[in-house]
């Protein structure tokens, strides 16, 4: 035994040999991404809905299969051993291969449909031809790239879900919370959609809509060619217009106010619910220093600024100048923005200031840019351009750098590297809109348990958002912080039963005890005195 | 300006830094011969399973100290001279203190079992044994049975450790039911039923002998009092700890099993303090022991002598009784006393409620004339921490704390509840008709 051959690793050696389930379901599940792979290198199946259907099953049916042989035999409860030895979820090469991967094939999605098979103007070929069946069974139209992205993203929500949820079997919340997700990924962003397609005819036409998706994560909700259509489509269009200002402005608030951004970032999002579900492996790899956060709020905020200008600018460019054809001309359009943004900014400045603090000096910044901007958009801009570019190039510009490559090709590319809510934290300026109504304006924080914290780090370390929950925790301080998304695993994994999402009174909410529940009171009263 | 030198980077030690960091401008040094920077003892569990990696248990990141000026030495103190308030240190120059503070912590106990000192037996407490098991017990190959000899927190911890890399164990536990000193027998056998569940071997009633050695000195087997020898690569010593305090033995300052304190946890000793697990009290605080080893009693310590050191001279008080800890998958807190075994007294009554499948208990214990609630254990249910505090203090009978046991609910959102079936188990056998009261935040919350 003393001449046993030890590895050189410095960490441990865990046995993560597969046993036989998880082996057989393995192959399973890339015998369906095999099919898949085949058919974008163009071997023709005979019969395309069978073959789709033994690909699609396999998939789904191989990770289900892997989940219950990995969790089914084990006592519920916290299933984490090993994830900082694997290879996978510890940027290994199989995380980087993984990443490699992911991102290549976002490449491809984004920029190169042609080699997945879209063909304009004739039939599909490659892989989206395989899909073709079942596009014209859901809308009646052929497959597109967006279809087949669109598919296996809902098919990774659903059997990733129901991997999650047998990892996390023991904790209620996760199981619902899970469940939403998988709906709404299934029913609302993906199915509904497709079926309003069949709606349309050569007299009434709807734009694609995503119910999930609102302005500005979905930053083409207010383009010119989306409004006239919906508007040119009676009452339901209409309906459908107002449903999506009604979102940002009336609805997102309100329940951002009674449960946090949480009912949003990870119970009904897109992106939050492939994050939450196959995202899971890597939550750990958010980076939780202060140098991330401080970065996180720079590059966050000014993809809220940046949207918000982009936004103007294309609803400026359509908006005509003459009062009597319609009421909403480019200068009320513009005065209407600029008069939101100033009563939001004075509102926050007169009653939230203290919650603030310095980051106010941020908000400020940020929003004369904005109104200088605007200002800018009267003055020097004419017809179909803003300043000297073209709105469509400010449009185009977003669409290509913020749209595609950091919330497609980073954000969800490079999971097995920055974690699972790199666009979420840093990209995302729906997050971080609803993330300041949070900070500012919510019942909803993280409670923290007395002086029951013993400082082990889980609730860090498995933050996605890269929140160092820890740091308040053990100060006995409540988790107030506007990239939280409410996934509750810092609550789950935490071994002393410290950490409560709740939505509670406002009074109280933020500051609490510097010194932890325990000690002697008089001590308690002079240590908190800062 | 004022040299304060902190002995040990624990909780202890760095809580009493960060305050006085706080309160004043002195100079501040903390010597350690564990590692460089703090790091959460109670969470080396978790590095060598792979929930974390080392980095992750350290609570603060290392540009922390040099920004709140505090300087860290690693170097192992060997000797304490008061009378010319110097400190000899291996590896580093004297170190001159116009005030210390000792914050050394525990040790693992070895009772003196044959064999103890063979390569392959260890107790599990500092960075040091966490490296140490890596090469002992890295996975089922190298170790392919492990024993665990000692029935406490550390014991299960360990036998948790070494389960997620597949290794068998065999767990020897000298009770007749695990920790039944401190549990009620209604808990413990619920743990007894968790540990098998786990699949250790789990032994009760039952103790070493010695530990065998091979012709290398390395671990082959033990014997137990039940005549069995059982073969094993590993043994973990995991029979409780004690104060780490050998390095005091000449140095005049008192020691008893740790470093005599007073309740402002000064030794006889003029500007010397010890707290965390090192310091013993002369006379014990209420039902508390002498010696505490516990998380947050450290913590608590660093910031009462923060302040008597910061020119504030106050006592160490520490509140009600609370502490928490997690058997493997099954959740544990505690608040006020409730006590098992011997340690129970007369007037203690118990009420223990279980549910019919899930690994999920509570006993509340009350005086059995006055009514006076005493304390509470849980397992598996999360339990607020303020609002037990609360009722302790304004000593409130047990058929207040059964009426508005929902306030008190910690367990995340959308967990079945179980307030109606405890209070309802309690009316049958104490023949009250308590109804459970709403949750209310306004009492939840309320400051008075």
């Amino acid at each position: 035994m003393s001449t046993y051959d030890r590895s050189m690793a410095l960490t441990g050696q865990p046995p993560k040999k597969l046993n036989k389930g998880q082996k057989i379901s393995a192959l399973i599940g890339t015998v369906g991404l095999g099919i898949m792979l085949l058919a974008a290198f163009n071997v023709e199946f005979p019969n395309r809905a069978l073959w789709l259907f033994i690909a699609l099953s396999s998939i789904m049916g191989g990770t289900i299969w892997y989940a219950k042989a990995s969790y089914g035999h084990k006592v519920k409860g916290i299933k984490n051993d090993g994830v900082w030895f694997k290879s996978l979820s510890n940027k290994g090469l199989m995380g980087w291969l993984a990443g490699i991967a992911l991102t290549g094939f976002y490449i491809i999605l984004y920029f190169y449909p042609a080699y997945l098979g879209l063909v304009k103007d004739g039939p599909n070929n490659g892989v989206i031809a395989l899909f073709d069946p079942f596009s014209r069974l859901l809308s009646g139209n052929p497959a597109s790239q967006w279809f087949v992205y669109g598919t296996l993203y809902t098919v990774a929500v659903l059997a990733f879900g129901i991997k999650f949820m047998w990892k996390y079997r023991h904790n209620r919340y996760e199981l619902v919370r899970t469940g939403s997700v998988m709906f709404f990924q299934t029913a609302f962003a993906f199915l509904i959609p497709e079926f309003m397609a069949r709606l349309n005819s050569d007299t009434f036409s709807l734009p694609y809509y995503n119910f999930t998706k609102m302005w500005p994560l979905d930053n083409y909700h207010f383009e010119g060619y989306r409004v006239k259509s919906l508007v040119t489509a009676g009452d339901v269009g209409l309906g459908l217009l107002i449903f999506g200002i009604a979102s940002i402005f009336i609805i997102s608030p309100i329940l951002t106010f009674k449960y946090g951004k949480r009912w949003y970032c990870s119970w009904v999002c897109g992106c939050g619910g492939l994050a939450e579900t196959i995202g899971d492996p890597f939550r750990q790899l958010s980076d939780k220093t202060v140098k991330a956060w401080n970065i996180e709020r720079w590059v966050v905020h000014s993809v809220v600024v940046f949207v918000t200008l982009m936004t103007t600018a294309v609803i400026y460019s359509y908006l005509g100048n003459d009062t009597s054809k319609y009421w909403l001309t480019k200068t009320t359009f513009l005065l209407g923005v600029g008069g939101l943004l100033t009563a939001v900014f004075a509102w926050v400045m007169i009653f939230k200031r203290k919650q603030l603090q310095k980051d106010a000096q941020y908000g400020a910044i940020g929003y004369f840019v904005i109104i200088i901007a605007l200002i800018g958009f009267h003055f020097l801009s004419g017809d179909g351009h803003i300043f000297l570019f073209k709105s469509g190039t400010l449009r185009k510009t977003y669409g290509f750098l913020i749209g595609s490559i950091f919330s497609g090709v980073i954000g969800t590319g490079f999971y097995p590297i920055f974690g699972n809510r790199v666009w979420c934290r840093f990209g995302c300026p729906m997050a971080a809109i609803l993330g300041f109504q949070q900070k500012l304006f919510s019942k909803f924080r993280i409670s923290t348990n007395g002086g029951q914290c013993i400082s082990c780090g889980n609730c860090s370390t498995y933050c996605e958002m890269g929140i160092d929950v820890r740091a308040y925790a053990q100060k006995g301080e409540n988790i107030v912080r506007s990239s939280c998304v409410g996934c509750g695993i810092c609550s789950a994994v935490c071994p002393r039963g410290v950490l409560k999402l709740e939505n509670g009174p406002l009074e109280g909410r933020i500051d609490s005890n510097q010194v932890l529940l325990g000690n002697d009171v008089d001590l308690m009263t002079l240590v908190n005195k800062k | 300006m004022e040299n304060i030198v902190i002995i040990g980077n624990g909780v202890a030690g760095i809580s009493a830094a960060r305050h006085i960091r706080k309160l004043s401008d002195k100079r501040i040094i903390i010597i350690s011969a564990e590692t460089d920077y703090f790091f959460s003892r109670t969470a080396l569990m978790y590095v060598y399973m792979g929930h974390m990696k080392f980095e992750h248990i350290q609570p603060y990141e290392n540009w922390f100290w040099e920004k709140n000026r505090i300087d860290l030495i690693r170097g192992y103190v060997t000797e304490v001279n008061h009378t010319e308030k110097k400190l000899k240190v291996e590896g580093s120059r004297d170190i001159q203190y116009d005030k210390l503070i000792i914050a050394t912590g525990s040790k693992p106990n070895k009772f003196g079992w044959p064999g103890q000192d063979s390569h392959g037996a260890q107790g599990l407490y500092s960075k040091q044994d966490l490296d140490l098991l890596e090469i002992n017990a890295p996975n089922a190959d190298v170790c392919k049975r492990a024993v665990i000899v000692g029935g406490g927190l550390i014991g299960i911890e360990l036998a948790e450790m070494l389960r997620s890399r597949d290794i068998p164990v065999t767990f020897l536990v000298r009770e007749s039911s695990f920790w039944n000193g401190v549990l009620p027998n209604g808990e413990s056998a619920l743990i007894n039923e968790h540990i098998l569940e786990h699949h250790i071997d789990l032994r009760l009633a039952t103790n070493m002998n010695e530990i065998i050695a091979d012709e290398n000195g390395r671990v082959k087997a033990v014997t137990t009092d039940k005549g069995e020898t059982i073969a094993c690569d590993f043994v973990g010593l995991t029979a409780g700890v004690s104060p780490n305090v050998d390095f005091l033995k000449d140095s005049g300052i008192e020691i008893g099993r740790g470093v005599k304190v007073n309740r402002f946890l000064e030794t006889n000793i003029k500007d010397v303090y010890a707290i965390g697990d090192c310091a013993e009290q002369h006379e014990p605080i209420g039902n508390r022991r002498p010696i505490e080893a516990v998380w947050y009693t450290g913590r608590m310590m660093g910031e009462t002598v923060a302040q008597t050191i910061c020119g504030n001279r106050i006592e160490y008080k520490p509140g009600h009784w609370f502490n928490s800890a997690k058997f493997l998958d099954v959740e544990y807190q505690t608040y006020g006393w409730v006590f098992a075994g011997r340690g129970r007294k007369d007037h203690e009554e118990h009420f223990h409620w279980r549910h019919a499948t899930e690994k999920i208990c509570v006993t509340v214990a009350y005086h059995k004339d006055s009514k006076l609630f005493l304390g509470i254990n849980t397992f598996g249910i999360r339990m607020r921490h303020e609002i037990f505090d609360r009722w302790l203090t304004e000593a409130k009978d047990v058929n207040y704390v059964m009426e508005h046991l929902k306030d008190a609910n910690f367990d995340p959102e959308f967990y079945a509840q179980y307030e109606h079936e405890i209070v309802s188990k309690f009316n049958s056998e104490t023949g009250t008709q308590i109804k459970p009261k709403k949750k209310s935040w306004k009492r939840i919350f309320q400051t008075t």
